[in-house]
């Protein structure tokens, strides 16, 4: 809200240009003249990539982009109704990765016939039970965090709350590293899943790879969207969270009990990363302790550049984070080990271009 | 007459503000009861205090024999207590429909609702027509009028109403007061808060006057309207 000292006559007021939006201009127009400049050299001058190697990017990019979207909904459901960020969220999805890590181990070990292990004997059941574990202990992990590191601090300032996340999360991490070891473990995926498998489609005369990993993750994650979306706009638990998202009190004056539905909204969101963190793990095949940490980020990045607290737009917003990582550093003409540093740029100019995201409605809305 | 609700000199604080300071009333089948009172007075902290928003600190709450004292506001609603709150506190961005909805959250039988919603929307036909409009978009009277719908969505035992005529143009305070008027007749046990006190009291059985988180005078609807010190501090008249 703009608080003016001075009311000139209307007509007669001037419009002031902060220094503060000056600079925001001068590098709006910056950045846009920089990205006009590598399109046209993309497209017409150099030839480094072909079409094939762009499609590849793309593939990834979605692939990643719609892991990033599963976590970034739970930020967004946890941010809508508490107006706090669950920093400990990629560590849930990392503590369902190890889950579902540890199932596989388990059902690989059991013989099944002569030369094959249940794993692959079963590979639909194990990958079930994979889920099913994964999504139980994140689920049941998202219920803890709230009981213990968030409920507590409720109704205090919001600043307390997000240091207990903080902590929460460097916590998970090392208990994790001290409970599991540091060391790297591959993931033993279903043999039908083996990860570099794929069909192959010809682009531009070059055969590219779409791996059978990726595409389950894709639909998969997909899948997991719609049916929250589903949950949210179209059930009695789904109203209740979008009504105390909008006021807890009048929600309670409904009848409904805030406090059972707000543990409700955190194991929703625990579910989720933990079906994340089953699919990180068959697609790029290693968990250990930190694995967590920077989709983590990623998938935060991705909610709010969505607009935190809007369903669809952590949607959106975890796709085209995850296409613009995959696509920037061939993009810009930068190394590959950049696509973070262009993930948290991002991160850093919607909070000062458009803090309420692609979707997002103003986040100052009275909610502060 | 059946007692409904019975307020027990409750003592309710904020913080340090002693807002309620041994406020007692009661309501009795059928009634409307109102409670008048100048800005401040506790006129909303009593409501909330009744249906658990805040609790009393001293005192006892009593609704059907049962003491809901130190109840959370969800079990109260269960219990057939519901408020249109000051403000209105409409959702302002779900549906009116959903508004609706949300207003019969504690009762889950599916034919009920539909009666229930067949009943509000024969009250307020406009909100018939805006049901798939956001809560937001309606304007102040519609909103009032959601607000008190879905209020009657829980099918309550006792209605709190909290400033209904707030900031409403006078030919909309009319009509929203001759709904308020029919649904008691039709049979339900109303409280109401305002500060409109002439058309309150006219439709009311009896009334309260809080100052200070004191009740300070009570009587029938017509007694208050005679009375000279109501007149002089509440009619506005000299
Ligand atoms: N949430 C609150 N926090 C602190 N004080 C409050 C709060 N709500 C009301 N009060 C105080 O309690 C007293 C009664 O308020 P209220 O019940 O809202 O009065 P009324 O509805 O009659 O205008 C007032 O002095 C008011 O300032
Ligand atoms: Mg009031």
């Amino acid at each position: 809200m703009a608080v003016e000292t001075q009311t000139a006559p209307r007509g007669l007021r001037r419009r002031r240009i902060r220094p503060y939006q000056v600079v925001q201009i001068v590098v709006a127009v910056s950045i846009t003249a920089f990205l006009l400049y590598r399109l046209q050299y993309v497209l017409f001058v150099d030839d480094l990539y072909g079409l094939d190697t762009w499609t590849r990017f793309l593939i990834s990019g979605l692939v990643i982009g719609a892991v990033y979207a599963v976590i970034a909904i739970g930020y967004t459901l946890v941010y809508g109704i508490l107006f706090m960020i669950n920093f400990a969220h990629g560590e849930v999805m990392m503590l369902g990765a190890f889950a579902a890590y540890f199932v596989f181990e388990a059902l690989g070990a059991i013989p099944a016939g002569a030369e094959t292990s249940f794993l692959n004997t079963y590979p639909i059941i194990s990958i079930i039970l994979a889920f099913i574990a994964g999504m139980s202990v994140s689920t049941g992990m998202g219920l803890l965090l709230e009981r213990v590191a968030y409920r507590p601090l409720r109704g205090g300032p919001r600043l307390v709350a997000l240091i207990s996340a903080i902590g929460a999360s460097l916590f998970l991490q090392n208990a994790a590293q001290l409970m599991f070891s540091p060391r790297r473990r591959a993931f033993a995926n279903p043999d039908f899943l083996s990860r570099g498998a794929g069909f192959e489609v010809m682009i531009s005369g070059r055969p590219v790879l779409i791996t059978y990993t990726g595409t389950f993750v894709f639909v998969g994650s997909l899948l997991l969207l719609a049916l929250l979306y589903f949950i949210i706009q179209r059930t009695r638990f789904g109203q209740a969270v979008r009504a105390i998202a909008e006021d807890q009190e009048a929600a309670a004056l409904m009848g409904i009990n805030v406090d059972r539905v707000i543990a409700q909204t955190f194991a929703l969101s625990g579910a989720m990363a933990g079906a994340a963190g089953v699919m990180w793990g068959l697609h790029n095949g290693i968990v250990y302790h930190f694995i967590g940490f920077l989709p983590g980020l990623k998938a935060f990045t991705a909610a709010v550049l969505g607009g935190i607290g809007n369903i669809p737009g952590a949607m959106v917003g975890g796709l085209v984070l995850g296409v613009v990582e995959a696509l920037g550093p061939a993009f810009l003409g930068l190394d590959f080990q950049l696509k973070d540093v262009i993930a948290f740029s991002i991160l850093v100019l919607v909070l000062v271009f458009r803090p309420s995201g692609i979707l997002g409605e103003v986040v100052a809305e009275e909610k502060v | 007459m059946r007692q409904v609700l019975s307020v027990d000199s409750i003592h309710t604080f904020y913080g340090n503000i002693h807002a309620l300071q041994g406020i007692s009333l009661e309501v009795n089948e059928g009634e409307i009861v109102t409670l008048i009172g100048g800005n401040g007075a506790g006129k909303s902290t009593t409501l909330n205090t009744i249906c658990g928003v805040v609790h009393a600190r001293e005192g006892q709450v009593v609704f059907e024999g049962e003491d809901i004292t130190t109840l959370p506001s969800h079990d109260i609603v269960l219990k057939g207590i519901t408020q249109s709150p000051e403000g209105r506190r409409i959702f302002a961005r779900l549906s009116v429909l959903e508004n609706l909805t949300l207003g019969a959250y504690t009762r889950r039988d599916r034919a009920e609702f539909k009666r229930n919603l067949e009943l509000v929307f024969e009250l307020f036909p406009r909100l018939k027509e805006r049901q798939t409009q956001f809560g937001g978009t309606l304007s102040g009277g519609e909103q009032q009028m959601l607000a008190i719908g879905r209020a009657m969505m829980a099918q309550p035992r006792l209605l709190l109403l909290d400033e209904p005529s707030m900031g409403l143009a006078p030919i909309l305070v009319q009509e929203i007061f001759t709904i308020i008027d029919r649904l008691n007749r039709e049979g339900t046990t109303i409280l109401l808060v305002e500060q409109n006190a002439q058309i309150a009291l006219s439709i009311s059985d009896r009334g309260y006057v809080l100052q200070a988180g004191q009740i300070v005078l009570t009587g029938s609807g017509q007694e208050l309207l005679t009375n000279p010190m109501v007149r002089e501090a509440y009619l506005g008249e000299l």
